[in-house]
C-alpha cells in the first residue's frame, strides 16, 4: 500500500504502524507519532493498522533555542 | 534572593535564567549546564527524524525537575505552531510553549501577526503561552488582551550574540506591559545579560552564548551570576545617569 512519511510517499507491506517502525530500524523509545494529523500514544503502535493513503509523521525531540 | 521569585503561569520560580539545548557540540553538557546555571526552564524543539542518522532524543538529557520550554520553530504560519504545540504537550512536555513563527530565513524575525494569532488559540486551551516577538507595543498589548502568560521580546537576532540592540522599545514595554517580560535572543555576554535584568526585564533566555562557548557549564555559571547580579542592582533603585560629575566627598574643607 500506498502511504505518506515525513512528507514523502512510499510504498509499504508493514501491518501495523509498529511494525514499520521496527521495519525501518527506529528506536522507539525517542519517537512521537502523529497518525492522520493526530497524537499516537505509544500503547496503540502494534495496534493501528496502515491503511492506503495513511499520513504519518515520525518525530522526535532535538536542541533548540 | 529567596524572596524574588519568579511567577510565571502556574509555577514559581528561584532562577531568571532560562537556557536552550540547540547548538552543543555535544549532549552531555546539557545536564551540567542546568546544574551550574541553576536554570529551571529549558527550550526543546519537534523536528521529523531523521533515518539515516541515530536519533538522540534531547529529553534524555534533562533532569525530571526541569521545565520544558518546547518551541515551535520551523512553524511558518499560526496554525504550523498550534499544531506543534498540541503535538509537543500530547507527547508529555507539559503546559509551557514558546510560540515561534518564522518565514524569515536571513534574520530569522519572528512573525508577529501568526505569532499573535496562535497565542489566542493556544491560551483558549489552556497553554502557558510565551511568544517570541519582534519588540513592538501594540502587539505586546494585543498579546496580553490575548492570555500570553509573558511575553519575550527579542533583543538582536538569533545567534547574533550582539546584545540588545531594542534597548529603547524593550524599555517601553517594560513600563507599559504588566506581564513578564523575557529577553531572548542576542544575548551573547554575560554583561548583556546584567544589563536586562538592570533594565527591569524579569528574566532572560540565552542558548547561543552559553552553548557555543568553549566551556558551556563555566559559562552558565557567569551567566547565572549576571542575571542575579542584575536584578539585585534594579531592586537596588540603581542611581541616575548624569552628564556631569557628581563628587562622592564635599568640595569644601580642602587641606590646601
Amino acid at each position: 500500500m500506498i502511504i505518506t512519511v515525513n512528507g514523502k510517499t512510499e510504498s509499504t507491506s508493514s501491518n501495523t504502524i509498529l511494525d514499520y517502525i521496527t521495519g525501518k530500524k527506529i528506536k522507539p523509545e525517542s519517537l512521537v507519532v502523529e497518525y492522520n494529523f493526530s497524537i499516537l500514544k505509544k500503547g496503540l503502535w502494534s495496534t493501528t493498522f496502515l491503511k492506503e493513503n495513511d499520513i504519518l509523521e515520525l518525530l522526535s525531540f532535538v536542541g533548540g533555542g | 534572593m529567596s524572596s524574588d521569585l519568579f511567577k510565571l503561569g502556574e509555577k514559581t520560580f528561584k532562577s531568571r535564567l532560562l537556557t536552550g539545548t540547540g547548538k552543543f557540540a555535544s549532549k552531555s553538557f546539557i545536564p551540567k549546564m542546568l546544574k551550574s546555571s541553576k536554570s529551571e526552564i529549558i527550550t526543546i524543539a519537534l523536528r521529523r527524524i531523521d533515518f539515516n542518522s541515530k536519533t538522540e532524543n534531547i529529553i534524555d538529557f534533562i533532569p525530571d525537575d526541569i521545565t520544558l520550554l518546547p518551541n515551535t520553530s520551523g512553524a511558518r504560519t499560526a496554525g504550523e505552531a498550534v499544531r506543534i504545540a498540541r503535538i509537543a504537550r500530547e507527547a508529555g512536555c507539559g503546559n509551557f510553549v514558546k510560540i515561534e513563527v518564522i518565514t524569515d530565513m536571513k534574520y530569522l524575525m519572528p512573525d508577529n501577526h501568526e505569532t499573535l494569532m496562535a497565542t489566542e488559540i493556544l491560551a483558549k486551551e489552556g497553554f502557558i503561552v510565551l511568544p517570541y516577538i519582534l519588540p513592538d507595543l501594540v502587539t505586546a498589548k494585543k498579546l496580553e488582551d490575548a492570555g500570553a502568560c509573558a511575553i519575550m521580546p527579542l533583543g538582536s537576532a538569533i545567534g547574533s550574540n550582539r546584545g540588545i540592540k531594542t534597548k529603547e522599545i524593550i524599555e517601553i514595554l517594560i513600563e507599559n506591559c504588566t506581564m513578564p517580560i523575557i529577553i531572548d535572543a542576542g544575548i551573547g555576554r554575560p554583561s548583556h545579560a546584567a544589563e536586562a535584568m538592570e533594565m527591569g526585564a524579569d528574566a532572560v533566555l540565552v542558548n547561543t552564548a552559553i552553548a557555543s562557548a568553549k566551556d558551556p557549564e563555566s559559562m552558565g555559571k557567569a551567566f547565572s551570576l549576571a542575571v542575579c547580579a542584575g536584578r539585585m542592582a534594579y531592586l537596588s533603585d540603581m542611581g541616575r545617569q548624569g552628564k556631569s560629575a557628581s563628587a562622592s566627598s564635599p568640595l569644601t574643607g580642602f587641606l590646601r
